[in-house]
């Protein structure tokens, strides 16, 4: 839907790429780093980047009850790697996170940069397969029975959606697809 | 799993896109990269010695032992770049091998050789390289560089250097994207840059790899700076652990780059950090301790 005003968390990470697919898309974007930024937006992407500096960048500000509230007043989420993390209800090794997603997170479960990889997704509910692009990546390590399956990796769910809430473990924003952004625009 | 690919260009500049608007800093030990981390660094720089002291000390400076580089790798989660010499693929490949996540192929350390730089196109591991203007920073891509940083004059405090280098950087991409199609071989051919590069920041108006600042930066209003004129996120090497307070120092100057743009942010992320490191006036210094001037 062009138009839309959509926010890109923006504290760190690779917000600029997430901002380009979207105004390619016709979105007006704004880039999120203040609380106040979230006013009067219908979707938000919390993008990869390194979900620990992100948590403590979050820190003296009311950030997780904010997005929550965000979320609960009809605000739409699409988590990449680190943001797949802030969404879920639980991570592992142990950190905050925002709890909209019933899953588990295992963070750097691949290991470490040279482990990164590239692969195909087998992704059914999509017109064409998925690259998936898996840069130090986390892992969802369960998933609770309100939480649909959209793209797998050797059987494993790498992209999820609960209700508004998209979480990829990988980054379509790094193989220029534009479908996930899509569908988060559908339901800002 | 069904082919995956590793080491592939996107893979390696994808990485760099993670760390953009962050700050990543240079660590000696254990101790030091815990208290980056716990400051929201998004990376760490493992080295023996910090540039100042570098500088300091002379001699020749090398990559550092793989004891140091595997304690720090072990005592945080964010991702660990470490430094070979210029053209040292021999220390780059030890580097890959303990599991570094990044490689800076660095002018800090003592060139291991003069007339050519590490082939990184032959690594799984991402690189990054200096640079002081864009001919540089696209001749380092062309070798496989998935990230270029200012040179700037490391160990000096004193970020005139760096500065110089990302307006060189900046101005040359807007003057690239203003010219015609058959202006762009003649460019090519000053620049002393790859024509396919050439051509591509000129449709694109920007690099095809993220440009970082990094050399003198040492107050958060340093980092303000170069990420108004450019920069994607910053190295602070001897910036932090140089100075009187390097916790506050460290947490003040990743507010300052995120918020870079709030200049109410940066100032109260400026107050009462105590003493930054001394610093060095470049223009003062004989031609031989110019660190930029390594690498071409």
């Amino acid at each position: 839907m062009s138009g839309a005003r959509v926010g890109v968390l923006a504290l760190q990470g690779d917000f600029a790429a997430h901002a380009r697919i979207l105004r390619a898309l016709g979105a007006e974007v704004s880039e999120v780093r203040r609380l106040a930024d979230l006013e009067g937006l219908r979707a938000l992407v919390l993008p990869g980047g390194e979900s620990t500096a992100l948590l403590r960048l979050m820190d003296g500000a009311p950030w997780l009850d904010a997005l929550r509230a965000f979320h609960a007043e009809g605000g739409a989420l699409l988590g990449t790697c680190a943001g797949a993390i802030l969404l879920a209800r639980e991570v592992q090794p142990p950190q905050p996170s925002l709890g909209l997603l019933d899953a588990v997170v295992e963070r750097n479960a691949y290991g470490r940069q040279t482990e990164s990889f590239e692969a195909e997704l087998a992704a059914p509910t999509f017109d064409a397969p998925m690259r998936g692009v898996f840069i130090r990546a986390p892992r969802l390590t369960a998933t609770g029975p309100a939480v649909e399956v959209l793209a797998r990796l050797s059987g494993e769910p790498v992209l999820v959606r609960q209700g508004r809430v998209l979480a990829a473990t990988f980054h379509p924003e790094m193989a220029a697809d534009d479908r996930l952004h899509r569908c988060l625009l559908d339901q800002g | 799993m069904t082919e995956a690919e590793t080491g592939t260009l996107r893979l390696k500049t994808g990485l760099a896109e993670m760390l953009a608007g962050g700050v990543i800093m240079d660590v000696t030990d254990a101790a030091q990269a815990r208290i980056a981390e716990e400051a929201s660094a998004v990376a760490v720089m493992a080295l023996e010695r910090v540039p100042a002291d570098i500088r300091k000390e002379g001699g020749v400076a090398r990559m550092a032992d793989p004891s140091i580089v595997e304690a720090i790798m072990r005592a945080v989660t964010i991702p660990v770049m470490a430094k070979c010499r210029i053209g040292h693929f021999a220390e780059a490949r030890i580097l890959e091998a303990l599991g570094v996540d990044f490689i800076d192929e660095s002018e800090v350390l003592t060139p291991a050789d003069e007339a050519y730089h590490v082939d990184k196109h032959a690594f799984t591991v991402p690189f990054v390289c200096g640079c002081r203007d864009l001919g540089e920073a696209l001749r380092r891509i062309g070798e496989g560089a998935a990230l270029v940083r200012t040179k700037g004059e490391a160990g000096t405090g004193n970020v005139v250097e760096a500065v110089r280098h990302m307006r060189a950087v900046v101005s040359a991409i807007r003057r690239l994207a203003t010219l015609g199609p058959e202006e762009l071989m003649r460019e090519a051919k000053d620049l002393g840059a790859p024509y396919e590069l050439v051509r591509r920041v000129a449709r694109d108006g920007r690099l095809p790899v993220p440009n970082f600042a990094a050399g003198g930066i040492a107050t958060p209003a340093d980092a303000a700076l170069m990420m108004a004129l450019g920069a994607e996120a910053v190295f602070v090497g001897s910036g932090i652990f140089k100075s009187s307070d390097p916790a506050a120092r460290a947490r003040a100057i990743v507010k300052a780059t995120t918020h870079h743009a709030d200049p109410q942010a940066v100032a109260e992320a400026s107050r009462g950090l105590g003493e930054p490191m001394r610093g060095l006036d470049v223009a003062a210094l004989p031609a031989g301790e110019r660190l930029q001037e390594r690498g071409w």
